[in-house]
């Protein structure tokens, strides 16, 4: 079981992330729970400059911009060997 | 502070830049044809006299829409083609350490070059203030980040050319420098909302990607179409008001309002633009028909700064971590700085 953090205070941006994350974790049939974190100091731990950020496995794997889904398929791949 | 790589994983496409050289030849040609094919269709094809103002609308309409697009994408590209090589992460540790006067140039040169969107406004101060960055040097990047922004710089450059242009990103700078250092000496640091100064980031992990050449083309393809998308709609409207004023309003029937002599319109034109923010690129095309009817240089550039830098959803995503008194004087400070730069340049040019 995969945790998707998705960083940011609810712009349009992060929301899109979101979309992306659900998208790619229906796609890969695999168990993740997708988490908004919209809260700064919960988000500053991350340490993170620019949102959306997305954490995979408590991991940063990327800020301020929108991943493209392969990216996000290829980080959670990444994830499920090493967990 | 452990800094873990993560290899991007977008394949490698060799023909990458093959395109991109095709679509520079491409660009160059569509740059170059779109004046002749604007007076072809206005003068030619639709057969309208060219001392008519209609005609004399259309045609400019026909050429500036086009020439603008391709320019925002053209420069949008090669710009985020260079910010590619920075980040917020780094403009951090470049200013880390940096004192007050030295750390307020950095900062302000720095927030041409970085990514910026203001929606990140608030982790990038929490980041900046907590990593011991001075309030005012993190003053000075919010300042210039947002002012500085490339649709303006580009739009400027089109319509007007690139003195004036130069000197709206050299008048951004001192703007940004100045009131980051005024903010810095008047000792704010208490009006900053208290939980930023207990917030203490795990500084395990922060992100420092690896980028290939071919990610950094694909990253600056995406904010082209990204930037653009947001804006063309603005800028057709925009241009399509401006071309209207361009063939009907008479000449130097603003001089009076807008002119040198009328010295009120310097605050006018900045307490105007505080409200007006998402439409900044369909108000450069405005001011530069304004500018032809006895508009002033300084007027029209403080409004268009008071637009881009000074605005009303930034200050409300900033109010969760400044208190309203540092935002009033963050808006108070920047404010002064643009009157005396518009008076400046109406004095001076």
């Amino acid at each position: 079981m995969l945790t998707i953090k998705v960083l940011g205070s609810g712009c349009a941006n992060c929301k899109r992330v979101e979309q992306i994350a659900h998208k790619v974790v229906t796609e890969m049939g695999i168990e993740a729970e997708v988490i908004k974190v919209t809260e700064y100091p919960e988000i500053m731990k991350y340490n993170v400059l620019s949102t959306p950020g997305l954490v995979i496995n408590e991991k940063l794997v990327s800020t301020g911009r929108i991943p493209t889904p392969t990216e996000v398929t290829t980080w959670l791949a990444n994830a499920l060997e090493t967990a | 502070m452990a800094i873990l790589s993560t290899p991007s994983p977008v394949s490698s496409n060799k023909r990458l830049p093959l395109y991109v050289f095709l679509a520079i030849v491409v660009w160059l040609i569509a740059y170059n044809l779109i004046q002749p094919l604007a007076n072809w269709l206005s003068f030619g094809v639709l057969g309208l006299a060219t001392d008519s103002r209609f005609g004399e609308s259309l045609a400019f309409f026909l050429y500036d829409v086009p020439k603008i697009l391709l320019l925002l994408s053209g420069m949008v590209f090669a710009i985020s083609m260079i910010r590619t090589f920075f980040s917020p992460e780094r403009t951090r540790t470049l200013l880390g350490g940096k004192r007050e006067g030295v750390g307020n140039v950095f900062a302000a040169m720095l927030g041409i070059v970085t990514p910026f969107c203001s929606c990140s406004a608030v982790p990038l101060f929490i980041g900046f203030v907590e990593s011991g960055i001075p309030l005012g040097v993190t003053f000075s990047f919010l300042i210039a980040a947002p002012t500085i922004n490339e649709v303006a710089v580009i739009m400027l450059f089109g319509l007007f050319g690139w003195k004036v242009a130069g000197l709206y990103v050299l008048s951004g700078l001192v703007i940004a420098i100045a009131a980051g250092f005024v903010i810095g000496r008047l000792k704010m640091e208490r009006y900053v909302e208290d939980f930023v100064w207990q917030i203490r980031s795990s500084g395990g992990q922060s992100l420092d990607e690896k980028l290939t050449w071919d990610n950094r083309i694909e990253r600056a393809w995406d904010s082209v179409k990204e930037i653009v998308g947001k804006v063309w709609l603005y800028v057709v409207i925009g241009i399509a008001v401006g071309a209207g004023i361009h063939g009907y309003v008479p000449e130097s029937a603003l001089a009076g309002i807008m002119g040198k002599q009328a010295w009120w319109s310097v605050p006018a034109a900045v307490l105007l633009g505080i409200p007006l923010y998402s439409n900044a690129a369909g108000i450069i095309p405005i001011v530069s028909a304004l500018m032809e009817k006895g508009a002033s240089l300084g007027t029209a550039l403080a409004f268009m700064m008071s637009v881009v830098g000074l605005s009303l959803p930034e200050m409300i995503i900033l109010r969760r971590v400044l208190k309203p008194q540092l935002i009033a004087v963050f808006i108070g400070v920047i404010a002064m700085a643009i009157i005396f730069t518009g008076y400046l340049f109406n004095i001076i040019l």
